[in-house]
């Protein structure tokens, strides 16, 4: 209770030290809030992508039916398995005219159906590595009325390399501006404690313990880091809004990342706060 | 209460501030601590609040040893031994009442008490009056007694002043002296460093303990002509 009193004492006699270092963490908060905006679409974005990413397997011609509707059930028990379509020749002419209108005349007119009868398979969540349909791929071709595979590997290949240097940009601009932002609230809560040496070294002179010296500035280092956060939450916010008004449609952040995110700023508030206060309390005493 | 046994106090390579320095000071004296400029008096006061250990040798305050003591004992020594500087060192800030709830607020004092006790210290200090002024409405001789109320808001058992009239003209010099004889009277032990030989001289019944280049060259008490100056 004292501790915040003091705290926002402290932060009301220095304001425009306070604001700075509120903005300050603001900003590279905000650049990571811009960062994740972006991670979080892109994330949406490939599964999307994914969720569509399919694998075809086309029957030879005259596969029998009672055959087709066991291998379809024993299909669709496999562990990776969401969803087994069964396309037959009609249906998929069907499609093809319905999809190539341009055609439909030429399909029409065909004496014999060219296209094969084939399984449309959809992959579970967390079933989609190259690994995974690598895997379904190579059991599919064991059947022996199954012609031929399909599944654009190298577009799934792409997909995932994308993830990967997104999610590893991610990491690594992340760690940097939040150490960015670790200096320089540490800096800025060694000037605030610069600031009140008179005080802390009467503090110590009339034998203050050193928590007790120390708890203001943490708590200052907490509600700075907040601040910023909320600070940056909001510049967020707006730079969402703008763009999706104005430019593309953007999903908003998961409530659970804005959260993460609120405490990891109180968290470096209160963690540049120790290191800070640290250094210049024992610079300020004589011992 | 006070003990320096065979105290050496070196800074970072220079000469010693202070050279192989013993003494004591027994429960309820007051002692004048003079000398030059220079002489090590502030070292010896520093020393003494443990603001620092002594190179070598040994600083005894009350139960605490500079051998033995940590560093988490030292806000409780502190508490036992009262500081007052020359150059006050008070909040701008804060009023002299506000300055000295601060000190208590530092110590832990419960909030409910603390108006109480900052009125009762301000009026052993002859302050109350002046309780709302901040410190640049005050002469220096105020500003001193707020140092000194706050000083005692802890109870000490020791009080060290440092120069405390160094600022102050005869008049406010005579007034703060009076306090301390006062502080002193009702049991406190206190050592004052002082540059002023005519207060000294007024006061021959005072210990005196003479410093130059870091050693103790006179003691009132061991040079065996009792307390005051001899010369
Ligand atoms: N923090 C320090 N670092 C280095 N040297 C110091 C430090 N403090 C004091 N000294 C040196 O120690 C010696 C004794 O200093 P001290 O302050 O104890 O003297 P003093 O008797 O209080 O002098 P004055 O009457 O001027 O206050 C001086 O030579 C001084 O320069
Ligand atoms: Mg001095």
């Amino acid at each position: 209770m004292r501790s915040l009193r003091e705290a926002t004492r402290g932060m009301r006699r220095a304001p425009l030290l306070s604001g700075l270092s509120i903005a300050a963490i603001g900003l590279s908060l905000f650049i990571i809030g811009l960062f994740a905006l972006t991670a979080h679409n892109i994330d949406e974005a490939l599964t999307d992508v994914e969720s569509r990413v399919e694998v075809v397997a086309y029957l030879e011609e005259g596969t029998p039916e009672a055959i087709v509707s066991v291998a379809r059930s024993e299909i669709g028990g496999f562990p990776e398995i969401e969803e087994v379509r069964f396309v037959s020749k009609v249906e998929a002419l069907y499609d093809a005219s319905r999809e190539l209108t341009e055609f439909s005349d030429v399909f029409s007119d065909l004496e014999v159906n060219p296209l094969p009868a084939s399984f449309e398979l959809r992959l579970r969540e967390g079933s989609r590595t190259p690994e995974d349909v690598e895997r379904v791929a190579e059991r599919l071709r064991g059947y022996e009325f199954v012609e031929e595979v399909r599944y654009g590997r190298e577009w799934v290949d792409k997909v995932y390399a994308l993830r990967r240097i997104a999610g590893g940009a991610a990491l690594a601009l992340g760690s940097a501006f939040a150490l960015g932002s670790i200096l320089l609230i540490g800096t800025a809560v060694r000037m605030a404690v610069l600031a009140r040496s008179r005080e802390i070294s009467i503090m110590q002179t009339v034998g203050a313990t050193d928590s007790f010296i120390r708890r203001p500035f943490l708590v200052e280092g907490l509600l700075t880091g907040v601040a910023g956060g909320i600070l940056a939450l909001g510049l967020t916010w707006l730079a969402w809004w703008t763009v999706n008004r104005s430019l593309l449609e953007l999903q908003w952040l998961p409530d659970l990342w804005v959260a993460l995110g609120i405490v990891l700023a109180a968290a470096l508030g209160v963690l540049a706060a120790g290191r800070g206060v640290r250094k210049e309390i024992s610079r300020i005493e004589a011992l | 209460m006070i003990q320096f046994r065979s105290v050496t106090k070196r800074y970072a390579r220079s000469a010693p501030a202070l050279d192989d320095v013993s003494f004591h000071v027994r429960k309820g004296e007051f002692v004048f601590l003079t000398g030059p400029s220079g002489a090590g008096k502030t070292s010896i006061l520093k020393l003494i609040h443990m603001q620092g250990l002594p190179t070598e040798g040994e600083v005894r305050v009350s139960k605490y040893s500079s051998r033995k003591i940590r560093r988490r004992e030292i806000p409780e020594l502190r508490r036992r031994v009262g500081y007052v500087f020359q150059d006050f060192q008070l909040l701008e800030g804060l009023t002299a009442a506000e300055n000295v709830a601060f000190a208590l607020e530092c110590t832990g004092t419960p909030r409910s008490r603390i108006e109480a006790r900052v009125q009762r210290l301000l009026g052993q200090v002859g302050l109350a009056p002046r309780a709302r002024s901040y410190p640049r409405e005050l002469s220096g001789g105020e500003q001193q007694r707020v140092v000194i109320a706050r000083a005692l808001s802890t109870e000490p058992v020791v009080l060290l002043a440092d120069e405390p009239t160094g600022n102050l003209d005869e008049r406010a010099t005579t007034g703060v002296f009076e306090l301390f004889r006062r502080i002193n009277a009702a049991g406190t032990t206190v050592v004052m460093a002082t540059h002023d030989a005519e207060l000294i001289r007024r006061n021959p019944g005072i210990r005196v303990l003479e410093l130059e280049d870091g050693a103790v060259v006179y003691d009132s008490v061991s040079a065996g002509t009792g307390p005051g100056r001899s010369t």
